[in-house]
């Protein structure tokens, strides 16, 4: 009997997996991953320094443990290549793998800007958990070092690293941090508590080329300004990763195109998580890859089920300014309006017929956080 | 009392304060949070909390 295949072993991958012998689905379950398969929570990954915690400290199983678990064959540094969907099979190390569905939960990956200088190959970037392990050993001889990105997962590694008593230099062109996720007021208060820890702010400028020091690196903004740092790290964003499917015929576009019951555009393959445009939105984040997870299980297991999202809040894991965000939908029109006290920030954002379709809470105020999704519901 | 915490996204239950704002009073202890109940935060099924201090 040919077996379900799930293609990574991110939380999309695992969570579709657990939930579906949750079901008591029986049937054979393969799972393939190009890394070790270790069970990892990946937001941990930017809120690890300042608990201590090293990579056997993040790792919370590892693949053997999970395939007991999970009743399933875990292929580990198994990279797949390509995906014949007429013959249902897969091509791992120039072996076959046949299927009978196939589930795509391969992720994203970061997107590297186009660096020049000669330390430009030294910049890391930090989206798994074999990247982290990089990241430390890198640190043990950085103190101070330099971000390029003040966005949401730059922000919360500047937070980290401040926590930890390291030094942190922020670069961007953004007007304020994180500005595609929250008002300026809000991004303000982020910037200003971080500066008060100790981070240095480069906003409105560009990087130059990255060149390599005796000691570090160092890089000359647009602005005029030279940057010097032990270690740079990029943390411009991430993109789903599509080439797979693409080179298979599936449909793609941003991401890995599906309906609503997470089908794609070829019988009997599905995609989640990161990887996934479901019903025209690609939506990295933990929240909705867990409803995903949940949705595709059922319809796995014989109960068709669509994908439906409640308000899902992005919780912004800069702790020493905690955030909360529930983004207006993308290109909405409207302004937000900002309650501003001792207690932190609140921020509505009200469409043209003046009604309330996203939210921000800024430190204190992220308390209120149940209370705005109710209003917004 | 004692805390759990999200062993996903970090989000931590606290039987002291309970979550009132989801129905669940302060001083509930987590064996008595319903079996269905998920992470406020990230949506993970209550099995993925582990116990932080006591
Ligand atoms: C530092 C950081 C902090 C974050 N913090 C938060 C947060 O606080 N809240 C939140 O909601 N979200 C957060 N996110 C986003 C969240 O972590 C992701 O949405 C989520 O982890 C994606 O899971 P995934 O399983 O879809 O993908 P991934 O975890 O990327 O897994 C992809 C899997 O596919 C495998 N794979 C890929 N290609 C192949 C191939 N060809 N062959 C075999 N295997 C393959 C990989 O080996 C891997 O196992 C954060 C992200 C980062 C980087
Ligand atoms: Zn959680």
């Amino acid at each position: 009997m040919r077996p379900t295949v799930i293609i990574g072993t991110g939380l999309a991958g695992y969570t579709l997996a657990k939930e579906l012998r949750r079901l008591q689905w029986q049937g054979p379950l393969v799972l393939v991953t190009e890394d070790e398969g270790q069970f990892y929570s990946k937001p941990m990954l930017s809120g690890a320094l300042a608990k201590k915690k090293d990579v056997a400290a993040l790792t919370m199983a590892s693949a053997e443990k999970m395939a007991a678990d999970l009743d399933a064959q875990i292929l580990t540094q198994s990279q797949v290549t390509a995906i014949d969907t007429q013959e249902k099979q897969l091509t791992i190390n120039g072996q076959k793998q046949p299927y009978d569905k196939l589930v795509l939960a391969i992720g994203s990956f970061p997107i590297r800007l186009p660096l020049t200088g000669s330390g430009a190959e030294e910049v890391v970037s930090v989206n798994n958990l074999t990247d982290y392990g990089h990241f430390l050993n890198r640190l043990e001889k950085a103190h101070h070092v330099a971000i390029i990105g003040p966005g949401l997962i730059g922000s919360e590694f500047a937070n980290d690293l401040l926590l930890s008593g390291r030094q942190v230099t922020m670069i961007g062109p953004d007007k304020w941090p994180i500005n595609t996720l929250i008002p300026e007021e809000i991004g303000r208060a982020v910037q200003k508590t971080l500066a008060e820890k100790g981070a240095t702010w480069h906003l409105e400028t560009f990087n130059g080329p990255i060149e390599k020091e005796t000691k570090g690196y160092s890089t000359v903004l647009k602005s005029g300004v030279k940057v010097e740092a032990d270690l740079i790290l990029s943390a411009v964003g991430v993109r789903p990763t599509v080439e797979l499917a693409k080179k298979a015929g599936v449909e793609v576009n941003r991401g890995i195109v599906t309906d609503s019951f997470l089908k794609t555009s070829v019988d009997s393959l599905y995609a989640l998580g990161d990887c996934a445009e479901v019903a025209g939105r690609n939506l990295p984040f933990i929240a909705p890859l867990m409803i995903q997870a949940k949705a595709l299980a059922k319809t796995l297991a014989g109960t068709e089920t669509e994908v439906v999202y409640p308000a899902m809040p992005v919780v912004i894991k800069t702790t020493l300014y905690p955030v909360v965000t529930q983004p207006p939908p993308m290109g909405a029109q409207g302004a937000w309006r900002i309650d501003a006290t001792d207690k932190g920030i609140i921020g509505r954002f009200y469409n043209k017929e003046d009604k309330l379709i996203g939210f921000a809470l800024g430190g204190e105020a992220t308390d209120q956080k149940a209370a705005l999704t109710k209003e917004l519901e | 009392m004692k805390k759990y915490e999200c062993t996903v996204c970090g989000f931590v239950y606290d039987e002291a304060k309970g979550m009132p704002d989801h129905g669940i009073d302060p001083g509930t202890l987590w064996e008595n949070v319903p079996a269905d109940w998920e992470c406020p935060d990230c949506g993970v099924s209550k099995a993925e909390f582990e116990m932080v201090e006591a």
